[in-house]
């Protein structure tokens, strides 16, 4: 993932800000990312380093932390998030499938983001929506009982052409 | 300093006080088995489960990693109970740990066979489903080489490099996807590594090797 000079820019200038209210005690390590992601809706790692310096801590560090929890991203949220539910009811319906389907047709993998921008793709725990399994949340609309058919009709909705060879192959490997 | 006498299998062994248990013992020549513990560490972080012992009086297994030796303490190092606990946590650890001794370089130096040897447990996995991670090897630092498929995340190396090295080794990411490694996933050749090697000698399995043997010993 990578970042353009004035998204750099900008990150270094908010995390900056965010730090001038921070003493340098460990401690605020987790509420400082929390503050950076608020700002930015991501902890991206140049604010990562800037935050270690700070603190006087190994970079490492705080890497560590921001990977181990899952309220941390660490790439920029996409245009639209697709957000697909691994709650239980949600597995058992085949939601692995869904997301394999999200994945393949995006051509990105989990907590990534497509080089356009346009969207990031994510896996939430439930999303309360258990009756209507398997699950799919873009942006903040819910869509229930999604197939592989439904995938390629809701990335048609936001103008996504499926070429027809693709949509084939993708077909095949759906019915193995 | 003041001296404590404790029994450990029947053998009376002098310690000193405040003394973790497991060093105790293996100062005394009983083996433990051991990973993730480290001499001179403030906080153990008893996180490879397999120093358990039974001490008399206590209602179930410690690990020995952090039990405080104590007057009169009686410890079996052994007993049903914790060849259990130690054989579970041993097949845990092989049941992601790439598994190919005979290439390995630190066949016959390794932890893990050390343990296998003296708890006669098979240096293989039957309860349990392997699983694979699939991880890549990271070969571009010029003196170490880095195969996480082997990491027990025992946490050595970490403390290390943090108390000798330049501090880049750390955790990231939690549960199956926890793994050592640096910040932002980089190459240990581009991480800022020195190559100081310190690494390499604490590693207990082939995880973290030298490059060239001849310039780490190990």
């Amino acid at each position: 993932m990578h970042l353009t000079e004035g998204e750099k820019r900008v990150a270094l200038e908010q995390t900056g800000n965010i730090l001038e209210s921070y003493s340098r005690e460990r401690g605020n390590l987790i509420p400082i990312l929390q503050q950076v992601q608020e700002k930015l809706g991501y902890v991206p790692l140049v604010a990562m380093e800037e935050v270690a310096r700070h603190l006087g801590i190994p970079p490492v560090d705080v890497y560590s932390v921001a990977t181990f929890y899952n309220q941390f991203r660490l790439i920029p949220p996409g245009k639209h998030q697709i957000k697909v539910c691994m709650g239980t009811a949600c597995h058992m319906k085949g939601g692995n499938i869904i997301l394999d389907c999200w994945k393949r047709r995006l051509g990105i993998d989990v907590n990534e983001v497509t080089p356009d921008r346009e969207f990031s793709l994510e896996r939430v725990a439930c999303v309360g929506c258990c009756t209507m399994a398997p699950v799919t949340v873009i942006d903040e609309e819910v869509h229930g009982k999604v197939t592989p058919t439904r995938v390629d009709g809701l990335l048609f909705s936001f103008g996504v052409k499926i070429p027809k060879g693709q949509q084939k192959e993708g077909e095949a490997v759906e019915q193995q | 300093m003041k001296t404590v006498t404790l029994t450990i299998d029947g053998r009376t062994v002098q310690a000193r006080e405040g003394e973790k248990l497991l060093w105790a013992a293996l100062e005394n020549g009983i083996y433990i088995p051991n990973l993730c513990a480290i001499p001179g560490a403030k906080h153990p972080a008893a996180a490879c489960r397999l120093c358990f012992v039974e001490i008399e009086g206590y209602p179930r297994p410690v690990t020995a990693c952090t039990e405080p030796v104590v007057e009169g303490m009686v410890v079996s190092t052994r007993s049903p109970r914790v060849d259990r606990l130690v054989h579970t946590a041993f097949e845990l650890l092989l049941s992601n740990h790439h598994l190919d001794c005979a290439n390995c370089p630190r066949n016959r130096s390794c932890e893990l066979q050390r343990i296998a040897r003296e708890r006669r447990f098979p240096l293989r996995v039957k309860r349990l489903r392997k699983l694979e991670r699939n991880l890549q090897v990271d070969d571009s630092s010029p003196v170490v080489r880095y195969d996480p498929g082997k990491c027990v995340l025992c946490g050595r190396c970490v403390w290390v490099c943090r108390e000798k090295g330049t501090g880049v080794l750390g955790f990231a990411r939690r549960g199956f996807e926890r793994k050592v490694t640096t910040f932002g996933d980089v190459p240990l050749g581009q991480s800022g590594c020195n190559g100081c090697g310190e690494c390499v000698k604490v590693c207990p399995v082939g995880a973290l090797t030298g490059r060239d043997s001849a310039a780490i010993s190990i």
